[in-house]
């Protein structure tokens, strides 16, 4: 722990010192997500905090705006939050309500739930202003406009009639920004105001802070569990895992020489676009102290050769959506059009692209979760998207897919071993359940689940525990295709690291050939032979990924290369 | 590879029981749901309440913690004493007690022939003779003693309200939750077709619901009860299971679709799980506490729709009893002040809906693996 104590003086705007936070659970029984954290917030600085999903980020911020559930959150009566020389946990919930909407303003990550859809964006920022700075509807719609020029939206005189639903992800949150700095906040907090957004608008959120954080002289206190966005804006950062600061510092001293292995971890757990080594460094390899190891591992090496057995060949794939206009009319929706690629055997195809690029609709289709408007995919010679469903259900077997959000995907009213067993029993691999039983045990035990695991329920399991079950049923029927669909996205940086770190093994052990979809250019980097760029629709740009990261020959890509956040010493 | 026996998996509803028995309030009230179903089993099978029609107290007997009521002693004493008192002011007083000496002297050598005051012989009366002298070997006396007050009172007729009620609590949770599941059940398949599938087979089941519900309810009570022909318990089932299912239906229907583009479903539908399975395995456990408490909402509208049935003469035929008809009695003796059937039918429903309800609301979270 290098906890370095900053010395108490009137420049800090914020002070919080000790902080405890209680979750009662049930009667009795009590989670301690905030562990006595200490930090300062200096006048016109930004300070970014950094963690992982249960890290005690967000709770700490909430407590900071008293934004804590009432009914099951305790603060200690220890812990102080001092804002401006006021003491917050003191003061009276009507005191405090009138302090956070002026002088402390916070931005949520999800801007389309943060909006009320049935008003216009204009009304909503207005109403900030009428009720804190006592504007008229007048002064107000002027201010708006002011501040919607400020946010960057480009004719705010006439979006400021339009509702959230007609604007983009990154637009809503600029609106949301809009909202939080209407009253001159001295304090503002994002909380990971990025996270839902893709990754060019990502970066111009960013930078918009940042620019509002010079011009405004306020300070922010940017959370998020993405180090490398922050390497360009904060000033000092604050490292927390499991309630706890991990180090705390000046942004260039974390970068440079991080002295906490948990720090350092995070840094290293992303694949970087520089290198890829034969397998990526975890958390428990940082914290064992095992990191030696890193400058060991050989590259590995990528790219799609010419003796290469395709697989699986797509031909023209094209989807579209209708939509009823008017009385009789249809309006067509171009989703995917004429994609076409190879798939060799034992390889993988990463699929990149921003989101609507059509690039899950290509992954849905080869499924054939959607239907397909037009063209062929030859499974084995087979084109699969033309037989009938009868016919492609011996094929369900060969080809599947991860999805996204493994806390959707798997059913929530199963255990773990009904969700292995199913597939099994629909499809009569092995004799009887006991067979398939000790099947699935095996496979719990390859992909990194206890033996126990076999009766939970999902809900009892992390995010990365759920994917890896995720993963076992795909298992169950020894897919020769697996689709990955965001699969890693969804994913703690570290966890991540160790998911990717699993597929690759398991290409490694059973030669299953991936179709890796993701937005994120530094994990498909890591895990494909050959990338797929897709903008609306369509393919620009088809290369080996080490070509088209080093050449980026289309200006789309180019655009989405540079806007990966650049790491100081990474 | 593994050596150690594999553990059988405790299933969604041993499970569910397990978490079911942790709570305490469940526990309470499935004991009580218990008692209602125990009673129930008891009075079809005759061993409880099968004399209710007995006729064993007096007239609106009063409860026993209440004591024989005065109202009751002096409608009996004006009963005993048929003699009027004589008003002064009366014109005719002397004439009306000429007659009343002249009936005195007749009634005292004709007693026990009250037919023959006119002079006319009965044509039955030694008919009427045979069968009075059997009747106390039949069982039926009605000249029996008749006790001035029972445990709970008794109604019009002298029936003891207790055993009435215990014999009602038959025909009314039969009908209540029978009817009860055979609307959730149509209700949850029509929905869960309907939103499952969409399109087509949606258009129909809407078709169908926008046709029931724009029949006023009454109507098509009175339709499915022409139709059926018949008076009983089962009819009353059918008319209200067959009317009852529209709001499950939407409520249905609605959570179908939104499940159906889950993707847990899509991953089910990736493994090859076949429509029925991905309906009904998949996700109906995950919608099932709709369906739960929508049942218990309509058990309880139901044992109250049954007492309507019965004011419109389409409830239970004469001669049997349940907690509608003697509500529906109630209302008359309640402006007699004989609050006790109206209390005892009134007590014995809100307890087996309360415990209803609160069942079925713990299952609902015992069945939800989320909530712990």
């Amino acid at each position: 722990m290098t906890a370095m104590m900053m010395p108490d003086s009137v420049d800090n705007l914020l002070q919080v010192r000790d902080l405890r936070v209680l979750f009662m659970i049930e009667k009795g029984r009590a989670f301690e997500a905030v562990k006595g954290v200490s930090f300062n917030v200096p006048r016109n600085r930004t300070v970014a905090l950094v963690g992982e999903s249960g890290s005690g980020k967000s709770v700490s911020a909430l407590a900071v705006m008293g934004l804590l559930p009432q009914e099951n959150a305790i603060v200690d009566s220890t812990s102080s939050i001092v804002f401006d020389r006021h003491e917050l946990l003191a003061m009276s919930i009507a005191e405090r309500r009138k302090l956070c909407g002026k002088d402390v303003s916070m931005v949520f990550q999800e801007p389309m739930s943060s909006l009320n859809p049935v008003f216009t964006v204009g009304f909503q920022i207005g109403e900030v202003l009428r009720l804190h700075m006592g504007m008229n509807a007048k002064q107000a719609r002027t201010r708006v406009v002011e501040l919607l020029n400020e946010v960057g939206i480009a004719d705010a005189e006439s979006r400021i009639n339009a509702y959230p639903h007609q604007m983009s992800g990154g637009q809503q949150q600029r609106v949301m920004i809009a909202m939080a700095i209407a009253c001159e906040p001295q304090l503002l907090i994002a909380d990971e105001p990025t996270t839902a957004l893709d990754v060019t608008i990502q970066k111009q959120i960013v930078e918009l802070i940042a620019a509002l954080q010079k011009r405004r002289q306020m300070s922010v206190l940017f959370i998020t569990h993405d180090l490398g966005l922050v390497s360009e804006i904060a000033d000092q950062v604050i490292v927390m895992r499991d309630g706890e600061i991990q180090e705390q510092g000046e942004a260039g001293q974390i970068f440079s020489a991080p002295a906490n292995a948990y720090t350092k971890a995070l840094l290293h757990c992303r694949p970087s676009l520089d290198a890829r080594p034969w397998r990526l460094p975890v958390i428990d390899d940082y914290l064992n102290g095992i990191i030696q190891t890193e400058l060991e591992l050989p590259e590995r090496k990528r790219g799609y050769s010419e003796n290469d057995e395709p697989l699986l060949v797509v031909r023209n794939l094209s989807k579209s959506f209708f939509s009823r206009e008017g009385l009789f009319g249809k309006k067509e929706f171009q989703a995917v059009k004429d994609v076409s690629f190879t798939l060799p055997r034992g390889k993988t195809l990463g699929v990149v692209g921003e989101s609507g690029s059509g690039k899950t609709t290509v992954g849905m289709t080869l499924l054939r979760l959607h239907k397909a408007t037009g063209g062929q995919a030859f499974f084995g010679g087979k084109d699969i998207l033309a037989m009938s469903s009868r016919e492609f259900a011996a094929y369900k077997c060969r080809i599947q897919i991860i999805f996204q959000n493994p806390y959707a995907s798997l059913n929530p009213r199963f255990t773990v071993g009904q969700i292995l067993l199913e597939p099994m029993r629909i499809h009569g691999i092995e004799a009887n359940d006991r067979e398939r039983s000790e099947k699935a045990f095996q496979l719990l035990q390859r992909v990194g689940l206890k033996a126990e695991a076999f009766h939970r329920y999902p809900h009892e399991f992390s995010g990365g525990q759920r994917q890896r079950i995720a993963i076992a049923r795909c298992l169950t029927l020894q897919p020769e295709i697996l689709v990955c669909d965001e699969s890693v996205s969804a994913l703690d940086v570290s966890v991540q690291a160790q998911v990717l770190n699993l597929l690759q093994d398991l290409q490694d052990e059973f030669g299953i050939s991936y179709i890796f979809i993701s937005h994120d250019l530094s994990v498909v980097k890591y895990m494909a032979d050959q990338v797929m760029v897709m903008h609306h629709g369509e393919v620009v740009e088809t290369a080996n990924s080490d070509d088209l990261y080093r050449h980026p020959a289309h200006p789309y890509t180019r655009s989405l290369l540079s806007a990966i956040p650049k790491r100081r010493n990474g | 590879m593994t050596a150690e026996p594999i553990p059988v998996s405790p299933g969604l509803w041993a499970l569910a029981w397990r978490r079911l028995c942790s709570d305490r309030v469940a526990m309470a009230s499935l004991f009580v749901l218990l008692l209602f179903l125990l009673t129930l089993v008891l009075s079809s099978t005759g061993m409880v309440a099968g004399d209710w029609n007995e006729e064993v107290g007096i007239s609106y007997a009063p409860p026993s913690f209440i004591g024989a009521s005065g109202s009751g002693n002096a409608d009996t004493a004006a009963a005993a004493d048929p003699q009027p008192p004589e008003n002064p002011l009366d014109p005719l007083k002397d004439v009306l007690r000429e007659l009343r000496a002249e009936m005195a002297g007749k009634a005292a050598p004709a007693a026990g022939q009250a037919s023959s005051d006119y002079g006319i012989r009965d044509p039955l009366e030694k008919e009427l003779a045979e069968i009075r002298s059997n009747l106390p070997e039949s069982g039926l006396q009605p000249a029996r003693t008749r006790r001035d007050t029972l445990p709970f009172g008794a109604d019009k007729w002298g029936h003891d309200i207790i055993k009435k009620t215990i014999k009602g609590a038959e025909t009314s949770i039969i009908v209540g939750l029978v009817a009860a599941l055979l609307a959730t059940f149509l209700g949850t398949l029509f929905g869960a077709l309907s939103g499952y599938f969409g399109k087509g087979v949606d258009d129909v089941f809407n078709w169908f619901y926008s046709v029931f519900t724009s029949v006023p309810y009454l109507l098509l009570i009175l339709a499915v009860a022409a139709v059926l022909q018949k008076k009983g318990v089962l009819t009353i089932v059918l008319i209200l299971g067959l009317t009852g299912w529209t709001g499950v239906f939407r409520l249905v229907r609605a959570e179908y679709m939104k499940h159906k583009s889950r993707e847990y479903v899509m991953a089910a539908d990736a493994i090859g799980a076949s429509h029925w399975s991905r309906m009904f395995s998949h996700i109906f456990p995950n919608i099932s506490h709709v369906a739960l408490v929508q049942m218990s909402i309509l058990a309880v509208g139901f044992i109250k729709s049954e007492v309507i049935l019965s004011f419109l003469g389409f409830g239970v035929p004469v001669g049997v009893v349940s907690w509608g008809s003697m509500l529906n009695e109630a209302q008359n003796e309640l402006i007699l002040g004989k609050w006790w059937q109206l209390a005892a039918a009134t007590v014995a429903m809100a307890v087996l809906i309360t415990a209803f309800s609160l069942f079925s609301d713990a299952l609902r979270d015992a069945l939800d693996p989320k909530l712990k």
